[in-house]
């Protein structure tokens, strides 16, 4: 076990490193100079070259690089140029809510995803399973932006029941954070319900047709704990162990959504910081992003392992 | 009674078709009535996505002040968009945009995933070791991320788009390969395969790729769902299809302004594109269905 | 009975009291996050918005373009037009107590000429030295005259920092601005809100309504109004054209607009890069021209503001006293743009039209390209991510450029950067010795009457070379609770809070 969990924890830096660099040279790449981008709107030369220097723009592509990862490894992942606050503080300052709406978002996903993958493959091939179905895939057929905007015209404008945007911290009025947060993790959840779904169906059907729960049925145990017990534990396996991958994607930040909600997470501030090329935001949120992904992986991994006996020989 | 009716003249005539592997699972595939839903649902927008230029009305860029945001009506069926062009005509011309969108950037990432996985799960070792690192960074950066920066750096075009969005999916690809072909290399007709000097490509092309298909069949037509949403996601942010050329998902990024004003501009597009995805999903299910061996009706 | 009563009773004092709590607060909706609180560093528009509230200025500006008093009450010329002296407002602190004096002005005013990274240098690069005659007059020394240099105080150049709280954080102010304006600082969280609290030593305090300013910004201007309209904000800016028709016919909102200093318009590569030489519009005046006579200034507005926006043909609205009137907007004329076309040699010509992915340029330059075709023109679209084009631009790397400029309330700063040789924001590459000459002219001098005859020979020349084609000129658009009173539109797009209450 321990020299399995050293193993797949050895791999973390190389892959973590191959981040660091993907997303540095993708900043890189992209055209426009972010001093010119970051300069006031007169353009004044001497502030732009300034800029330039303080930032070391003007530095080789390989010093740029070292420098910052010098920084990250002693806890400085660089400021923000545009608002001039350091990415660290950005970082602590959104974590919390992104965390939130990842949450709530897995929440409604389950909430969605696995009751549309049990009756699908309770029912499977009559009407219910196809119902179920569209249900579990529905949301992962819309545009998330789409689905948001329709959302708050519907639920804001026209019936007044929910906050249009913006976020109230839950330790201020843990009611209105809710409130402004219910339709974000909607939109968000449907998005990953159908993965939810479609692994449910999958493994209940598996287990539906084996041979214990033939045994068990042969017993003359009822339906529901037939289901319950046998089938639903061994669904559950592979669920959990993709929850936890499906939550690493929503840490990265729902990208549209927040932006339409106005939720201030890590997607809108990636998005933002990459169209005013804002280098060290991106690359630092990227990063912390990244790393959680590649940890909660390892975590689902480890889940697998220790729940599968199979494996562990 | 069929030994009977092989041994007849009839049936020496009619050359003995063997049930295939393909045959059943196609049947199988039909008698799911989701996918079949949705297979037919997708050849349709592509029949219109093909047909455009004698189906549409109008030219889908041929603008026309007089029915700015206008209605629907006879003339204009679905309304008239912001700058007054047709939103029928473009919503025909669109399926072009956002099929063309989903196919060319699947057919993009299964052009870069395929090789790299091969090569990957084939060699093994240190070559298989930096590929799935590469791969896994690639995956552990948000896929939006990766799309916006590289259409970004691109330029806004719909072709960069596709490219973009490829890319960003090309990983998925490389890791289904490769765990398809570790599994198949073990297999004693590869094993026999490898024994009689046969090269590596020539295994890969013969024996490894035709068993590994179905997995990438289905996984491809979720990811051209999932590739629809994103060329939806990247016009939203102005990467997309520019303007005037249409497609649906810049259609709705303009329609996001008139929501009160013409919610048509808006409706037609939207229940498009989910027509169009939730149809390619029902059939990436159906498919998944049919092939798998483990799945039984 | 009683009981019922008693109920209507606490309810009624339950209502007022969150009514008087409510009416206290402003919560204003952004168009976007604001760059670094620091005058001295800011570079966005939003973030003026910001400062109107948190940062008092030297002077102000009326909303007919007068320069006012704020924290100078009065200023004069020298005889040689080389100083300005100003007499400073008595009693004024700043946000932590401090005085607000000369020494204060000149600590500031150094720091925007000093400040590494500094915005305001070449605002203020007329400005050769600061004096303290004493505690109440300042005076700042040019070594030519500069006419602009009042109206450029009425901006962030003009904005006073206390000097101690500078000193104390030197480039990390915006974490923690102080200033002397009727709002003081309270907190930020980035992308989310800015908040401000009433100052109560601020020296117009009795026109202040409000206890507390929350900023937040909404990017997408369908989600700002869905905010204003569900109650969440009481005030939003730059409501989108299309919906100012529902806000009009909103019982619980009001609209209100003005045009703004600023413009829109297509500027054309004439000499900044060989581009100039082999693009059509670049190389020969009939072309430009023609393709000036093939836009129809009105359908545009019509199509894209809903009619919401001025046509104008110059750096200045029409309705501006600094108008040349002996330039006026040219009617559509596509007879005569063939005409030109054909004299040129060139009946279809080629047009490679960098365009923003914002929608106002994108719309804008897909009308653009249907009214051209029809004089012969092929627009091309070249849809170009905004930071990306300013690269271009810088370099010269475009034929044209659809572009917008947000304006300065004195007319050269409309035009001297843009016109003269080599100046940074020249990007048509137009060098035309007259025209400096002109230009140069008119900021030597403060009288009214010389600087608008300099600006008529201005535009003639400006007109002839087109290196600009100016389009229109937007109007600001808001929205607020129909609960508000107070607010009076300002050319320059800001809000001035002192005054306004619910």
């Amino acid at each position: 076990m321990t020299r399995f969990l050293f193993r797949r924890l050895a791999i973390l830096i190389p892959t973590l490193i191959f981040v660091s660099m993907i997303i540095f040279g993708l900043q890189q790449l992209l055209p426009g100079d972010p001093a010119i981008a970051m300069a006031g709107e007169e353009r004044d030369p001497q502030a732009i070259a300034e800029l330039r220097a303080k930032y070391n723009l003007d530095k080789p592509i390989w010093v740029q690089y070292g420098l910052w990862i010098g920084g990250i490894l002693q806890g400085d992942f660089g400021e923000s140029i545009r608002i001039q606050l350091p990415v660290s503080q950005l970082l602590l300052e959104k974590l919390p809510v992104t965390i939130e709406l990842a949450v709530l978002s897995m929440l409604v996903a389950l909430l969605i995803g696995l009751p549309a993958g049990v009756i699908s493959a309770l029912y499977n091939g009559r009407w219910p399973d196809y119902l179920a179905n569209v249900i579990g895939l529905w949301g992962l057929s819309t545009p998330n932006f789409w689905l948001g905007i329709m959302m708050i015209l519907l639920f804001s404008v026209h019936l007044g029941w929910l906050p249009a945007s913006g976020y109230v911290s839950p330790t201020e009025d843990l009611w209105a954070n809710l409130q402004a947060m219910i339709m974000p993790a909607f939109v968000l959840g449907t998005g990953i319900a159908a993965v939810f779904m479609r692994h449910t169906r999958s493994a209940m059907l598996q287990v539906l047709a084996s041979d214990y729960i033939r045994t068990a049925r042969a017993k003359g145990l009822y339906e529901r704990v037939v289901i319950g017990k046998h089938a639903f534990r061994n669904a559950a396996v592979p669920v959990i162990t993709l929850g936890a991958l499906e939550f690493g994607q929503l840490l990265s930040g729902a990208v549209l959504t927040e932006q339409i909600f106005s939720i201030p997470g890590f997607g809108k501030l990636i998005v933002d910081a990459v169209f005013n090329r804002d280098y060290a935001v991106v690359q630092g949120v990227v990063l912390c992003t990244a790393t959680a992904y590649v940890l909660l992986n390892l975590l689902a991994d480890i889940a697998y392992f220790l729940v599968n006996p199979r494996l562990r020989t | 009674m069929s030994e009977l009716a092989a041994s007849s003249p009839a049936a020496a005539k009619k050359p003995a078709r063997e049930d295939s592997p393909t045959r059943r699972a196609f049947r199988r595939l039909l008698r799911r009535k989701g996918a079949v839903v949705g297979l037919v649902v997708v050849l349709l927008f592509v029949c219109m996505a093909l047909l455009a230029d004698w189906i549409a009305p109008y030219n889908p860029t041929e603008a026309d002040w007089s029915a700015l945001r206008g209605e629907p009506t006879l003339e204009h069926p679905f309304g008239g968009d912001e700058l007054g062009r047709d939103v029928l005509s473009r919503v025909i011309y669109g399926a072009r945009a956002s099929l063309f969108a989903g196919v060319i950037s699947v057919l993009l990432a299964l052009a870069i995933g395929i090789p790299v996985g091969l090569l990957s799960g084939y060699a093994g070792g240190v070559v298989d070791g930096v590929i799935m690192r590469f791969t896994d960074a690639m995956l552990a950066v948000p896929f939006l991320i990766l799309a916006i920066a590289m259409a970004a750096f691109l330029g806004p075009s719909l072709a960069n788009a596709m490219i973009a969005i490829g890319v960003a999916a090309a990983p998925i690809f490389v890791r289904l390969t490769r765990a398809q072909v570790q599994s198949v290399k073990v297999e004693d007709y590869v094993e026999a395969a490898r024994a009689i000097g046969n090269s590596p490509a020539r295994i890969a092309f013969r024996h490894i790729l035709p068993n590994i298909w179905p997995a990438l069949m289905v996984q491809s037509t979720l990811t051209i769902a999932s590739a629809i949403i994103a060329e939806a996601s990247l016009s939203f942010l102005g990467l997309g299809q520019q303007p005037p050329e249409p497609s649906w998902g810049s259609m709705l990024n303009a329609a996001k302004d008139y929501m009160s004003d013409a919610p048509w501009m808006a409706i037609y597009p939207g229940l498009s594109i989910f027509l169009v995805v939730l149809s390619f999903n029902l059939l990436g299910d159906g498919l998944r269905d049919a092939l798998d061996p483990r799945h039984r009706d | 009975m009683i009981r019922t009563s008693a109920l209507a009773a606490l309810s009624a004092v339950v209502l007022l009291g969150s009514g008087a709590a409510s009416a206290q607060t402003l919560r204003f909706g952004l168009a976007e996050d604001p760059d670094a609180l620091d005058p001295t560093l800011a570079r966005t528009f939003v973030g003026r918005v910001v400062f109107s509230a948190l940062c008092d200025k030297l002077v102000d500006i009326s909303p007919d373009l007068k320069v006012v008093p704020q924290l100078a009450t009065e200023w004069k010329w020298s005889d040689d037009n080389k100083s300005l002296i100003l007499k400073l407002r008595p009693n004024v602190t700043f946000h932590d107590g401090e005085k607000f004096d000369a020494e204060a002005v000149k600590y500031n005013i150094e720091r925007h000429k000093t400040m590494q990274g500094s915005q305001r240098r070449g605002e203020l690069s007329a400005v050769t030295s600061v004096e303290v005659v004493d505690p109440l007059t300042v005076k700042l020394n040019t070594a030519a005259p500069f006419a602009p240099l009042l109206a450029t105080l009425t901006d962030r150049a003009g904005m006073m920092i206390s000097p101690k709280a500078g000193k104390a954080l030197g480039e990390k102010f915006a974490t923690a601005p102080v200033c002397a304006g009727p709002f003081k600082f309270v907190e930020r969280v980035a992308q989310d809100r800015i908040v401000l609290e009433k100052y109560d030593g601020y020296w117009n305090k009795d026109n202040v309504h409000f206890q507390r300013i929350e900023f937040r910004p909404f990017v997408d201007a369908t989600v700002r109004l869905a905010n204003l309209r569900s109650g969440q904000l009481d005030f939003i800016e730059r409501l989108a054209a299309t919906d100012a028709k529902a806000v009009q016919n909103d019982s619980k909102l009001k609209f209100a607009s003005i045009t703004e200093i600023g413009y829109y318009g297509i500027t054309i590569n004439i000499g900044k890069s060989d581009k100039a030489k082999t693009s059509a519009l670049g190389s020969n005046p009939k072309i430009r021209e023609a393709f000036e006579l093939s836009l129809d200034r009105n359908g545009i507005n019509k199509v894209v503001f809903d009619g919401l926006a001025t046509p104008g043909n110059q750096w200045v609205a029409p309705t501006n006293p600094a108008y040349a009137k002996s330039v006026p907007i040219p009617k559509r004329d596509v007879a005569k743009a063939k005409q030109l076309l054909k004299e040129a040699g060139n009946p279809n010509p080629v047009v490679n039209l960098v365009t923003p992915t914002t929608t106002d340029a994108s719309k804008i330059a897909q009308v653009v390209q249907a009214m051209a075709k029809d004089a012969g023109f092929d627009v091309r679209i070249q849809a170009t991510e905004f930071a990306t084009s300013l690269n271009m631009a810088d370099k010269g790397d475009f034929e044209a450029y659809i572009l917008a400029w947000s304006g300065r309330p004195d007319p050269d700063g409309n035009l001297y950067s843009f016109h003269a040789c080599k100046q940074p924001l020249n990007y048509s590459g137009l060098c035309n010795p007259a025209l400096d000459e002109i230009l140069n002219d008119s900021r030597l001098t403060t009288d009214m009457a010389q600087r608008q005859a300099a600006w008529e020979k201005a535009a003639k020349i400006i007109n002839a070379e087109r290196p600009i084609i100016y389009l229109l000129h937007r109007k600001w658009l808001y929205a607020h609770s129909a609960k508000l009173t107070g607010f009076k539109e300002y050319p320059d797009g800001l809000i001035r809070f002192v005054g306004m209450k619910m």
